[in-house]
């Protein structure tokens, strides 16, 4: 029996090979292999993604710019802020493009370790606030006014905020001062820890849906604005210095000049991703656009920025000169 | 220092009212409990709001500071401390080369070969063989479909990546796991040693160690790697040591009185006997494995869970729930056939050598065939990339969309009366229970029903988890998240009594239910959560909703075996003497599997337990979100630490309660 086996499988073998030796193209071929050809002069660049879609347009847009343009093999890292950062030391990451403010990171990276250097402004604005769903902006046009919200406290009670009316926060990583600001306005209202932003933009699609009642924390740029225009609660006006003790905030957040920092050996090395990541510049706009390709049309990143790059040449070359 | 002062004063005072439990049997076990959640109802009447231990969500205690400065210590030293240099630097390159060939063989292209070394065909090929090889033809025909399937879906890369992390992971947690699981069981002390490592393993969330652990071992393979095997070795080692415990006595007696060396008793008797029980181990270990993959994405682990973590950036619930449907695959294919495997160990010792004239040449056959496919997906391009777009997976997003927009729509009125009734007439009402009462009074009831239900040991454990807890400063968060645990644990178990009743009386059900089961088990969490988040918005009671949903399979499975293994007998002559099913199922199947139910409750708050980190995710606040806050706040990092700590002490206190109250019951 058992030679009738090993002769069976043999004629397989030789069956396999003589049906498929004439068929199909060959790995390696020129025409199948996918042509990554690296450019020898920039080498890798490791780029750290951040995880929200308005980092992840960012780093489409130049990730795409690198490979294509500079010949860089760039390594893409979806990572957390805290510990993309502390990728900088470990040499394992690069760049990052879109910093919110973290002077805590700043203080920590860039003047005590000395991993970190600032690479500029990206030219987009960041707002933080407090927002409400566009139906309840429309009802209750007073709304926006903070000094209103007491009267409104009542109907945003939920079963998590204790009788008062909920302010819902986010992600802890973002960064917040909601619970100093309820105390120090003098707030009926607690901050809910939703604790990710995927738990923040469903509350807020569902409100605007079914019509309820949410107040909450949220910031621009940010694609879910397309679909669901939120509306900005105007807290008394911020004013340099009115939150530098973080215990007695009691004003709006600054605009933040969203800007990239990169490890301090990456900007030293003289790679021309180093002067791409330098000169990377748009607007608002620009990145809604990248992030609308990205979460609304659902393309991938790496199609959502050959769409914006091919419109968009003229801004991209000057990045490049 | 008020804690140490305080703590002896508080276990004299508790064995006192629980002597008389202990000393005579004539005041029951329940009245003794009775009686002091009574007297705790008085008590909080009367201090209700005093010495709560109140700590604020951004406020922080010495010890998380400390912590913090440990943390930042080890990120500045890391280039020069020889620890570093010489150990933990050549771990991770050892584990980085090993993750990098299994990556090279079949998921990522390496030097100028824009494809992995083995393709598509390749891999299905040599899964069926292997399958065949070490279980049967069907589990072989499963694998060889639900691989092709995940190849179908678009997503045969991430499915490698994914499989070749696990792979990697598993082989380097049954390499340290097996040994020590060995050692554990053949020395008791070694045992004791290595229980609460394992506990802390398996119950410290892993957020905790995740930002460190980059720290140590650097972003990539080696962190993601060594992340899963501390969860994933402690059932390896747990049950190896259980396999080696449960070898006969006499057989071992037989082998010694042939005067074996202790060697040769290890090698020739205890571990050929535990066999198949190991292989429960390492199947256990897999399923430990594949339940890090979203988590292991967070610090750039490539696969699937990548897929998921991305696509709910977007709030993308149909690829999130494709990527997570691959990881469900993947899963009960590699659960089948290890169990295969080991019911094979059993079959192949019991049969004779009928099969194995057939075997050895059907064996080479084999190997030939999937040499051959090996080759051909190296060498030609069809076979080395999968064809096609992968349109089923886009059939399974857009349906899943369409079934969870449907779900909003028409169930969120429904569902919100649903999530105020639980909330206001059950969880708040026990949480000011236990938040507001003076913690020592808390602290004196938990230890007391310690005592009570479990005995002095467990009372003493109680004391010193209290203890510890007190000491962390999360205080309030603790009873908190202690409030959400235990309604979810309840729900838990009125879940896993109804069905794991039907499932255990009839084998139909059982073998309907068990996939949905085993599918809730490994499908990451987040996938479903945006469904339930549209429902319930963010609450305590989503979070509960989540824990319940991983956790009652486990309860489920539990009692289904257990009310399967009430003697035919007993139930039979119930039967005749005139029982109907309600009395057969509440007074002789509920009541002889009472080891189960305990150990189903035990399991079941220990997997709730492993939510809190998710539940905090979704609004349920508390230890869940200090964890959460901790991995992405550097300044919170000691808190989330402190955080993580309550969860293992909770758990630990009251997986050692239950069990020493099961080995009362039976007893």
């Amino acid at each position: 029996m058992a030679r009738h086996w090993r002769a069976g499988a043999a004629g397989l073998a030789v069956l396999g090979l003589t049906l498929t030796a004439c068929s199909g193209a060959k790995v390696g071929d020129s025409s199948s292999a996918g042509s990554k050809s690296s450019g020898g002069k920039c080498g890798t660049f490791n780029l750290a993604v951040n995880p929200w879609v308005g980092y992840e347009a960012d780093a489409a847009v130049v990730a795409y710019v690198a490979q294509h343009d500079l010949g860089c093999t760039v390594n893409k890292k979806d990572l957390k802020e805290e510990i993309a950062w502390q990728g900088f030391g470990t040499g394992e990451v690069d760049a990052v493009l879109e910093n919110w403010g973290h002077d805590d990171l700043k203080k920590k990276y860039i003047t005590g370790q000395k991993t970190a250097v600032e690479a500029g402004q990206t030219g987009n604005k960041g707002i933080i606030g407090w927002f409400v769903p566009p139906w309840l902006a429309k009802a209750h046009p007073d709304i926006t006014d903070w000094k209103n919200l007491d009267k409104y406290a009542a109907n945003f009670k939920t079963s998590e905020s204790g009788g008062k009316g909920q302010l819902l926060d986010g992600d802890p990583s973002y960064v917040t001062n909601d619970a100093a600001l309820v105390k120090n306005l003098k707030l009926d209202y607690k901050v809910v820890y939703a604790g990710s932003e995927t738990a923040l933009i469903q509350a807020f699609r569902t409100a605007e849906k079914n019509k309820q009642w949410v107040i909450g924390y949220f910031y621009e740029p940010q694609w879910f604005l397309s679909e669901v225009p939120l509306v900005k609660v105007n807290l008394p006006a911020y004013k340099t210095g009115c939150d530098a003790d973080a215990a007695k905030v009691a004003c709006d957040y600054p605009v933040y000049n969203l800007d990239k920092i990169v490890s301090a050996k990456f900007a030293t090395s003289g790679s021309p991703a180093y002067d791409l990541v330098k000169k990377f510049n748009w607007t608002n706009d620009d990145q809604n656009a990248v992030a609308k390709y990205i979460a609304q049309d659902k393309m991938s990143p790496d199609a959502a920025a050959k769409k914006w790059v091919e419109a968009n040449r003229d801004k991209v070359d000057a990045w490049l000169k | 220092m008020a804690i140490a002062v305080q703590k002896p004063e508080k276990t004299d005072q508790v064995p006192r009212s629980a002597a008389p439990a202990a000393a005579g049997r004539r005041i029951s076990r329940p009245m003794v409990v009775a009686a002091i959640l009574v007297a705790w109802l008085v008590l909080f009447a009367v201090l209700r709001g005093r010495q709560t231990l109140t700590l604020a969500a951004a406020d922080l205690t010495g010890l998380h500071r400390w912590l913090n400065d440990v943390n930042d210590s080890v990120g500045a030293n890391r280039n020069s401390n020889p620890l570093f240099l010489y150990f933990f630097n050549e771990i991770r390159l050892v584990i980085d080369h090993l993750v990098t060939f299994v990556q090279s063989l079949i998921s990522q292209p390496t030097g100028t070969r824009p494809v992995p070394q083995i393709g598509w065909l390749g891999v299905v090929g040599l899964t069926g063989y292997v399958c065949w090889a070490v279980g049967n033809w069907r589990v072989a025909l499963l694998a060889v479909a639900g691989f092709t399937f995940l190849g179908l879906q678009g997503l045969w890369q991430q499915s490698m990546d994914t499989l070749a992390l696990t792979v990697s992971a598993v082989l380097v947690a049954l390499l340290i796991g097996i040994p020590l699981g060995v050692w554990a069981g053949l020395s008791d002390r070694f045992n004791r040693i290595m229980t609460p490592f394992l506990d802390f393993m398996q119950t410290m969330p892993t957020f905790v160690y995740l930002a460190p652990l980059t720290l140590i071992f650097l972003i990539g393979g080696a962190s993601a790697v060594i992340t899963t095997v501390i969860y994933a070795a402690p059932p390896a080692i747990r049950i190896t040591a259980h396999a080696i415990r449960s070898v006969p006595e006499t057989t071992v007696e037989a082998a010694d009185s042939l005067g074996t060396t202790r060697r040769q008793q290890l090698l020739k008797v205890l571990l050929p006997m535990s066999k198949r029980t190991v292989v429960m181990g390492v199947n256990q270990t897999i399923m430990a494995a594949l339940a890090m993959v979203t988590i292991a994405a967070l610090i750039d682990a490539p696969g699937l869970g990548k897929t998921v973590v991305q696509a709910l950036q977007s709030l993308d619930v149909g690829t999130a729930f494709n990527a997570g449907l691959a990881i469900v695959v993947m899963a009960i294919v590699l659960d089948r056939v290890t169990t295969a495997a080991a019911a094979r160990e059993e079959a192949t010792r019991r049969s004779g050598d009928r099969f194995l004239k057939w075997r050895m040449p059907l064996l080479a056959a084999g190997a030939a065939v999937s040499a051959v496919l090996v080759y051909l997906s190296h060498t030609y391009v069809w076979a080395a990339e999968f064809p096609g777009e992968g349109s089923t997976g886009s059939h399974i997003a857009s349906a899943a969309d369409t079934a969870t927009t449907w779900m909003q729509d028409h169930l969120s009125g429904l569902t919100n009366g649903f999530r105020d009734a639980i909330t206001n007439g059950l969880l708040n009402p026990f949480q000011t229970l236990l938040t507001d009462s003076p913690w020592w009074l808390v602290a004196a009831v938990l230890i007391g029903l310690g005592v009570v239900l479990g005995g002095w040991r467990a009372g003493v454990i109680a004391t010193v988890c209290v203890g510890l807890l007190v000491a962390t400063g999360l205080w309030s968060d603790s009873m908190t998240t202690l409030a959400s645990s235990v309604v979810a644990t309840v729900l838990v178990m009125l879940l896993g009594a109804t069905f794991g009743v039907w499932m255990g009386r009839s084998r139909l059900v059982d073998r309907l239910v068990r996939p949905t089961l085993d599918a809730a088990q490994v499908m990451p969490p987040f996938v479903y959560l945006v469904p339930f988040l549209a429902m319930f918005g963010p609450s305590r009671f989503t979070a509960i909703v989540a824990a319940v949903v991983y956790a009652a399979p486990v309860a489920i499975k539990i009692i289904a075996d257990g009310v399967r293994n009430v003697p035919e007998t007993t139930v039979e002559a119930a039967t005749s003497a005139g029982c109907n099913t309600w009395q057969i199922i509440t007074k002789v199947q509920l009541p002889m599997a009472r080891s189960a139910l305990t150990l189903a409750t035990n399991q079941g708050l220990i997997y709730v337990l492993s939510m809190v980190v998710v539940g905090g995710l979704v609004g349920a606040g508390a230890l869940g979100y200090d964890v959460v806050a901790g991995f992405s706040r550097g300044e919170l990092y000691g808190k989330g630490l402190a955080a993580g700590l309550a969860i293992v002490l909770l758990g630990v206190m009251f997986d050692r309660i239950t069990q020493a109250a099961a080995r009362r019951t039976r007893a």
